[in-house]
């Protein structure tokens, strides 16, 4: 089969607008998390969530500089940020089709977790209010989940496969995985792959409170709200943004000279096939996930040096992840290092795959890896290197990238540094 | 030029993101405006909201230039 490497990477996140912005940040240990402002949280349980930054110049996202006023009346926030994610990561691969046959083996699979929830709950209430004749010409395309593809493709003519990937908080990393697939099988030669979310909104809260996945307990201190593997932890804290990558044929790639940040050795899935939020006890789900995906890449467990985890922060999730870590890597997991991003960025849902994605190959990229913060006293059994507080220095040559999700869906990726 | 000409053109600009200079009355939403037909209905939504009338769907598929917009409103206001 073909390989596939990683020649692009775009994002953007509660830590900011931009990859350089971003790993700065998160190494930095600073965090994305706050108050949510936007709306009113006043009979919310939570209300603290990782906001994208807004504003002009820095790290600041800038909706304009990406999407016109006219365009964005079109589409609910996630594609905003697919786009503007996808734009960065097209721009740095260099990869600009011009013949038709180029364009027609170039396509996009971005995914995401809800899509437009925000629009959805805003045009429910339009419809109630105002009579179906109030309800937008937009509405539609503005929330489904596929029209971020949809936009990606329109804007540079990319005309291969269009396709998007729905499975909650696994999404960015299948549509990354399945991607790879295409490319490895010849469907395409190059693919545009990632996830996005915006579901920050008080529907979404409210939903995510209600089956009891969301940190309460930090609302006056946000950015203490997502301790993954911390005694004190008590639920997920809400994220928004979008990550993507540019996946390349490798011979495609090398021929026209890209820049190649890593190779997509390894994808693996699994099903849980045991609750619909829940994972299985025995982190059963995740092991076969991580197993599957070195399998595929034909690597031993010795040789991962680091694993950005899942770790959404929530009571039951994050020492199952570590068992099945500790059961799949015996010995060695007490050499890798393991750290979650989502203590910075929190939960971005459909766009968590994608983006920690992107910082596990700047992991093997810079060989540094970032930190878990909050993790003020580890739960017991915590007790592999789960980089507390700050990052830290190490060689990374293979990154594996863990992302479970409602329904019992589990997918892995692994990195390895490109030869 | 009227109240209700001034008050459709700015609507116009407003939703299909153009220059006021293009917005002249012959102006065809689709043909010279760069709309499409999802943006047609929006704009005949607006047009309600606007001058609190109702255009029926049929009337509404009528109204193809900026002309016919005003036409449409200044012979059904109360």
């Amino acid at each position: 089969m073909r390989r596939v490497v990683v020649t692009g990477l775009g994002m953007v996140t509660p830590l900011g607008c931009g990859v350089s912005a971003n790993w700065q940040r998160l190494t930095a240990g600073e965090s994305g998390l706050r108050a949510i402002d936007s709306f009113d949280t006043s009979d919310l349980p939570a209300k603290i969530a990782g906001l994208v930054p807004k504003g002009e110049g820095g790290h600041l996202f800038n909706a304009e500089a990406f999407v016109s006023t006219k365009d964005r009346r079109r589409m609910d926030e996630f594609i905003v940020y697919a786009i503007a994610a996808a734009a960065e990561a097209i721009e740095d691969s260099g990869w600009n089709p011009e013949s038709e046959e180029d364009r027609e083996n170039t396509g996009v699979m971005i995914g995401s977790g809800i899509g437009g929830l925000p629009s959805i709950a805003n045009t429910s209430v339009t419809l109630e209010t105002g009579g179906p004749r109030k309800v937008s010409p937009f509405f539609i395309p503005a929330s489904l989940i596929n029209l971020a593809s949809g936009h990606v493709s329109i804007r540079y003519g990319f005309k291969g496969p269009n396709h998007s990937v729905v499975t909650a908080c696994s999404t960015g990393a299948h549509a990354i995985g399945d991607a790879a697939r295409l490319v490895m099988l010849g469907d395409a030669d190059v693919m545009i792959a990632g996830g996005a979310e915006a579901a920050v909104c008080r529907l979404g809260i409210a939903g995510f409170a209600a089956a009891k996945a969301l940190s309460t307990g930090f609302n006056d201190t946000p950015t203490k709200g997502s301790r993954p593997w911390d005694k004190d932890r008590d639920g997920f804290v809400m994220g928004e943004g979008s990550g993507v990558v540019v996946l390349e044929e490798y011979e495609h790639a090398k021929k026209r000279g890209a820049k190649i940040y890593a190779e997509v050795v390894g994808y693996g899935m699994s099903g849980d096939a045991y609750h619909i939020t829940a994972p299985a006890e025995d982190g059963n789900g995740g092991f076969r996930a991580m197993r599957n995906a070195l399998k595929r890449a034909g690597l031993n467990p010795e040789d991962v040096d680091y694993v950005n985890a899942h770790g959404t922060s929530t009571p039951l999730g994050d020492e199952i992840e570590l068992g099945a870590v500790k059961r799949l890597f015996g010995d060695h997991a007490y050499k890798l290092s393991m750290s979650s991003t989502k203590s910075a960025i929190g939960h971005l849902l459909g766009a968590a795959g994608a983006v920690e994605a992107i910082y596990s190959i700047l992991a093997i990229r810079n060989n540094v890896v970032p930190p878990t913060l909050n993790l003020d006293n580890p739960s017991e059994g915590c007790d592999i290197d789960l980089v507390p507080h700050q990052a830290k220095e190490r060689k990374v040559d293979v990154a594996l990238s863990n992302s479970f999700g409602f329904g019992g869906t589990n997918a892995s990726l692994v990195f390895r540094r490109a030869t | 030029m009227s109240d209700v000409a001034e008050r459709v053109k700015k609507i116009v600009v407003e939703h299909l993101g153009v220059e006021e200079a293009k917005v002249t009355e012959n102006a065809s939403f689709i043909d010279d405006l760069g709309a499409d037909s999802l943006d047609t209905v929006e704009l005949v939504m607006a047009f309600e909201e606007e001058f609190g009338c109702e255009i029926p769907d049929d009337a509404a598929e009528k109204i193809l230039t900026v002309k016919d917009a005003i036409d449409f409103i200044e012979s059904h206001q109360s």
